[in-house]
């Protein structure tokens, strides 16, 4: 993470000093900073409400139900989690609102897992384990089913048939789920966390 | 697809039913439940606030640079036309580190190409089957203290170059 952040930065100030682009680099930071902080705040009202509505349904036992239906795939993936029944319920959580696209609720639910995850992870302080790497690698690949907002956009810019990219989006949204997969197992075997 | 649409804006407020439906049959403190998870989500953002405005940050100042579009430009020449048509390039890389700015990126390809030519199809898919590695990776591992990610990120890039072959695939099949 260091190395990226770092890298990003610095890659950015040298490259726009050579193209004569200082004053933008400038604006930019500033700007940025400045749309950080107004996006917290909209993501902490959002946080708390969600966080707060989850809280109530894994107290009532909701999340378990629908940890159980997700059991067999979570025991496949996470094969270490299979007795973690808080971690695999936010992770359930977290997959089913990446599914149905609801963005605002899947990260809440995805922050909670990382927590817990960290409580069951045999790394080391500071290093991710296999079970964090999949669980990003899964998110990243995206899970959403219906690009809900993309048929949005579509339609406002006159598309005849706005949501006919569903069906091939499924699928392609699929092999990059079905490489993601592959990739974390492949992953998963060559390296044995340390105790 | 107005039943679709109409879905997606009512699955919240249904959630929400069902939610507290749930809890209130079995006798649950509601109010205080809540409670008690809004504070866990309260401190989550102001522990991941720092993290965003460095993030955010190092992403505003490597968008300004140029380098970016640049890099998509240099791609585009390496890179056939058949393969990957180069105007797409910057959107797919914008992805990866910005949500809304990849937005605006894909709606000028709406706007010059229409959401029905090859190009927009393309990046609809694209748009539709990757997600913002950077954001996501610096938002959940810092929020743990996480410093080294291991093979996430080459994972996040497997994935994402598979969803960008398949889109391009697709979307001239379409």
């Amino acid at each position: 993470m260091n190395y990226l952040w770092a890298g990003m930065l610095l890659l950015g100030i040298v490259y726009g000093g050579f193209r004569g682009e200082m004053a933008a680099i400038t604006e930019a930071a500033l700007s940025s900073a400045k749309e950080a902080v107004s996006l917290c705040i909209t993501l902490l009202g959002v946080m708390c409400f969600w966080v707060g509505m989850m809280n109530i349904a894994q107290k009532s036992g909701l999340l378990r139900t629908l940890a159980e239906k997700l059991d067999p795939l979570l025991n496949f993936l996470f094969p270490t989690l299979k007795k973690e029944t808080k971690a695999k319920e936010y992770i359930a959580t977290n997959v089913i609102a990446n599914i149905f696209g609801l963005g605002w609720a899947a990260t809440p639910a995805g922050l909670s897992a990382m927590q817990e995850l960290k409580k069951v992870s045999r790394q080391k302080e500071g290093v991710a384990s296999r079970e964090m790497c999949t669980f990003l690698v899964l998110n990243i690949s995206s899970l959403q089913l219906i690009p809900v907002n993309m048929i949005a956009y579509r339609s406002q810019y006159g598309s005849a048939n706005p949501s006919m990219i569903t069906g091939p989006a499924i699928l392609a949204t699929a092999i990059s789920t079905l490489v993601a997969v592959i990739f974390c197992k492949l992953a998963c075997m060559g390296r044995e966390d340390r105790l | 697809m107005k039943l679709l649409l109409y879905i997606s804006d009512a699955i919240i407020p249904i959630l929400l039913f069902i939610i507290l439906f749930h809890a209130l049959l079995g006798k649950g403190r509601v109010y205080e439940d809540f409670l008690e998870g809004a504070k866990d989500g309260f401190h989550t953002v102001i522990g991941i606030m720092p993290t965003l405005i460095g993030l955010m940050c190092a992403v505003g100042v490597l968008r300004a640079s140029g380098f970016l579009t640049d890099l998509a430009v240099w791609l585009g020449k390496i890179i056939p036309e058949e393969v990957f048509p180069s105007v797409l390039l910057p959107a797919a890389i914008v992805k990866m580190f910005s949500s809304s700015a990849a937005t605006g990126l894909v709606l000028d390809i709406f706007k010059e190409y229409g959401p029905d030519s090859s190009n927009g199809l393309i990046v609809s898919l694209m748009g539709s089957c990757t997600e913002t590695i950077f954001y996501t990776m610096s938002v959940y591992f810092m929020s743990v203290g996480i410093r080294k990610t291991r093979w996430t990120l080459a994972g996040a890039l497997v994935a994402t170059l598979a969803g960008l072959i398949a889109s391009v695939i697709l979307g001239q099949m379409l």
